[in-house]
């Protein structure tokens, strides 16, 4: 028999899983899965995100892919919208760096700026 | 519970199952394998989107793509074009559901749904009837924790009164009113009762809510058995809603298993249980009393009120009964307060009415609507208005009970007082559209066709009554009406609803009072000109070749099945309306449309 404390536990649980079918707002989170992105290992990237929101009962976030980012060579790329703010892009993503990406910027608003576009760019 | 980036809901409801769509769930599971991506997407069968038109639909979050008709062959490209790639396979979109820019826009945006508020259907399409889980992830059975743990039977009561919800079963009676006479009646033991014997032609409603969202029934009439006082309740559904069973069975296990239903339900010391009976399908099961005869296991007859089912009702006890959509409103009013509720409609008539659309009507479906919204509202914008351009001629709103309403008051609000103003009723959400195709007679002759099979025999006026005012309007649909029929209908009409037992003899009359009241002169040109200018009416009508079109080719004598047809070459030929039997035959075959109806 449960309880009304179990109840909510139930709740709170079950609530992260069919939030997606509410209106979209909160952050979204885009990856790159074209042909290109995934031989580029985009797939474990886009489990290494949904993972890492699950382990941290983040709410409100989406994730979701698209197709061709258009810079292959930096694949696999990772977009990330929170709402207001303009379009941050992370190239050359990797589990380690996903870690981080989720910590810094979605938990704590903090654009990990070594992993940007822009960064990638000037190192080349 | 696992987490995914994209869910695809499959609508299960039974017009969706019905064009297949259990099969495209097993094709999704499929394909989701295949491209071994079955961790990522999950696919969820839902209750009815309301959109039964564009049956079977899918809906994929969270891009909130709507699919509409997805045959078993779409379902290979939305999974290897959208699931796996990303691209939005736009040319399956529901095409309401686009912008001119192609893009998505959010469901609320959407014509259908833009005018709607959904409060009883609000888990329709959105959870999985089947996992108690997801509806507790909505805020289910939370009413029934407030409830248990913060409220009196009377705290229950005063807010129920407040909210000014009334019984959406037709005859709009105050529910917290209801519940407090059942509350106040004196009795060793009580009983709680829903009437889920949805039983008019075209209307689907409870049936939708008991597939889409069970357990918001049984959390409101576990609140409702504590409220009044019982510790058991019956549900009796119609056999004929066997996927509404189904579900409703399984989340019966699920509540008893989280003991939501059972004894001491969450540790209070409050015992309530639910069970199903299935009724045979009689029309007049939807009456209280035979309702309750029939859950007794006697024949399904109704009997004289008072008493009311709230002194002396089930096995002689106290017992509450309400629709299944009454039910589903109530936890909601708990969680939200009677001040929300009241907030919705019109000054007599709160919250929101579901409708199930029907007839001639471009969205054949679902609709859930704030009382008030008027029938110009329903019909051209949620409805999309009538197929091929066609001119709207009545409404028919509470099936075989209510009456119709014409074109001059398609901007009556709809609510329970206005639509009796207007000589139908509320009923239980049945609306049925017609057009100019439609005879006004055979309307009326077909909703007393089936009252007259429906009528149980128990008292004159209805079983015999009835049956002559069947005879009246054949007889005029046949041609053979005379001066003061008119008036005879009227006058039986005006008898068998004083006279009858229950609400089916005295409403019985209503679709032909009503099609009198507002079509009188329709009816007068089949008595008077023994025209029907539908051209419904077949012993009205004549098939008649057009001299000018008819090039004497001879085919439609040919498949004349009773010789009727003669001529000779280069002569127009000529139907013998003596022998002529109707059939159209010849009209179906003439290659220069020569031949026409009138």
């Amino acid at each position: 028999m449960k309880t009304l404390k179990e109840l909510e536990e139930i709740r709170q649980r079950t609530l992260e899983s069919v939030n997606l079918r509410k209106d979209r707002t909160g952050a979204r989170v885009v990856v790159g899965m074209a042909t290109c992105g995934i031989a580029a290992g985009a797939r474990p990237i886009l489990m290494a995100f949904l993972e890492e929101i699950k382990n941290r009962s983040l709410k409100d976030i989406t994730v979701t892919q698209t197709g061709c980012i258009g810079v292959c060579r930096l694949e696999p790329m990772v977009e990330v919208y929170l709402p207001g703010k303009d379009k941050v892009t992370y190239v050359k993503m990797t589990p380690e760096k996903v870690k981080r990406v989720v910590a810094e910027h979605l938990v704590n608003n903090q654009v990990v700026q070594e992993f940007t576009i822009g960064a990638a760019e000037k190192n080349d | 519970m696992e987490l995914y980036r994209s869910h695809v809901l499959v609508c299960g409801g039974t017009g969706c199952h019905s064009s297949g769509s259990a099969d495209l769930i097993e094709h999704f599971n499929r394909d989701l394998k295949k491209y071994g991506i079955e961790k990522e997407v999950k696919v969820v069968q839902t209750g009815c989107f309301g959109l039964c038109e564009v049956g079977p639909v899918v809906i994929v979050y969270p891009e909130g793509a709507f699919y509409s008709r997805v045959k078993d062959e779409d379902v290979t490209e939305i999974v290897s074009e959208h699931l796996v790639k990303g691209r939005i396979v736009k040319h399956l979109l529901y095409h309401d559901s686009v912008d001119g820019d192609h893009e998505i826009k959010s469901l609320d945006e959407v014509p259908f749904y833009q005018k709607q508020m959904r409060v009883a259907l609000r888990n329709c399409g959105v959870i999985n009837p089947e996992n108690i889980d997801e509806y507790i992830a909505f805020d289910g059975y939370m009413a029934l924790g407030k409830v248990l743990t913060e409220m009196t039977p009377e705290d229950v009561i005063d807010i129920l009164k407040e909210s000014g919800l009334r019984g959406r079963g037709g005859a709009g009676f105050p529910a917290g009113l209801k519940w407090e006479f059942t509350y106040k009646a004196q009795g060793d033991k009580k009983f709680v009762a829903c009437n889920a014997d949805e039983g008019d032609p075209g209307a689907f409603m409870d049936r939708s809510i008991l597939e889409g969202d069970p357990h918001s029934v049984i959390e409101a009439m576990t609140i409702a058995g504590y409220t009044v006082g019982a510790d058991q309740g019956y549900i009796y559904v119609r056999a004929e809603y066997p996927i509404a069973v189904e579900r409703l069975t399984k989340a019966i296990a699920q509540a008893r298993e989280y003991g939501l239903l059972g004894k001491n339900i969450l540790g209070t010391d409050f015992s309530f249980d639910l069970e199903l009976r299935l009724g045979a399908g009689a029309f007049v099961c939807g009456e209280e009393t035979a309702l309750m005869a029939s859950i007794e296991g006697d024949r399904g007859e109704p009997r004289p009120r008072p008493p009311f089912p709230a002194v002396k009702g089930l096995f002689g006890k106290p017992t509450l009964l309400n629709n299944v959509e009454t039910y589903a409103n109530i936890p909601q009013i708990i969680l939200k307060g009677p001040k929300w509720f009241q907030g919705i409609g019109t000054e007599r008539s709160k919250g929101t009415k579901v409708f199930a659309l029907g007839g001639k009507i471009n969205n054949t479906g679902l609709v859930e609507v704030p009382m008030g919204t008027t029938l110009r509202e329903i019909i051209y914008e949620i409805g999309g208005g009538i197929p091929e351009g066609k001119t709207f001629k009545a409404a028919q709103t509470g099936g075989p009970s209510g009456g119709c309403i014409p074109a001059e008051h398609l901007d009556t609000p709809i609510d329970y007082d206005s639509l009796t103003a207007i000589g139908s009723m509320m009923g239980s959400g049945g609306l049925i559209v017609m057009d100019e195709d439609n005879c006004m007679v055979d309307i009326a002759r077909f909703f007393l066709e089936f009252t007259v099979e429906e009528s149980c025999g128990k008292c004159p006026p209805c079983r015999i009554g009835t049956k002559r005012m069947l005879d009246l309007l054949n007889k005029i649909a046949e041609g053979k009406g005379e001066e003061g029929d008119l008036e005879k209908l009227e006058e039986l009409g005006e008898g068998i609803k004083i006279a009858s037992l229950c609400g089916l003899g005295q409403s019985a009359p209503n679709p032909v009072l009503s099609t009198i009241k507002y079509f009188r002169e329709e009816y007068e040109e089949h008595i008077r000109d023994k025209k029907c200018r539908a051209g419904v009416c077949q012993a009205l009508l004549q098939y008649i070749i057009i001299e000018d079109k008819c090039r004497s080719c001879g085919l439609c004598a040919r498949v004349c099945p009773v010789n009727a047809i003669s001529g000779q070459k280069k002569q127009p030929y000529v139907i013998d309306q003596d022998s002529c039997i109707k059939c159209g035959a010849c009209m179906e075959r003439c290659p220069f449309d020569a031949i026409v109806k009138r």
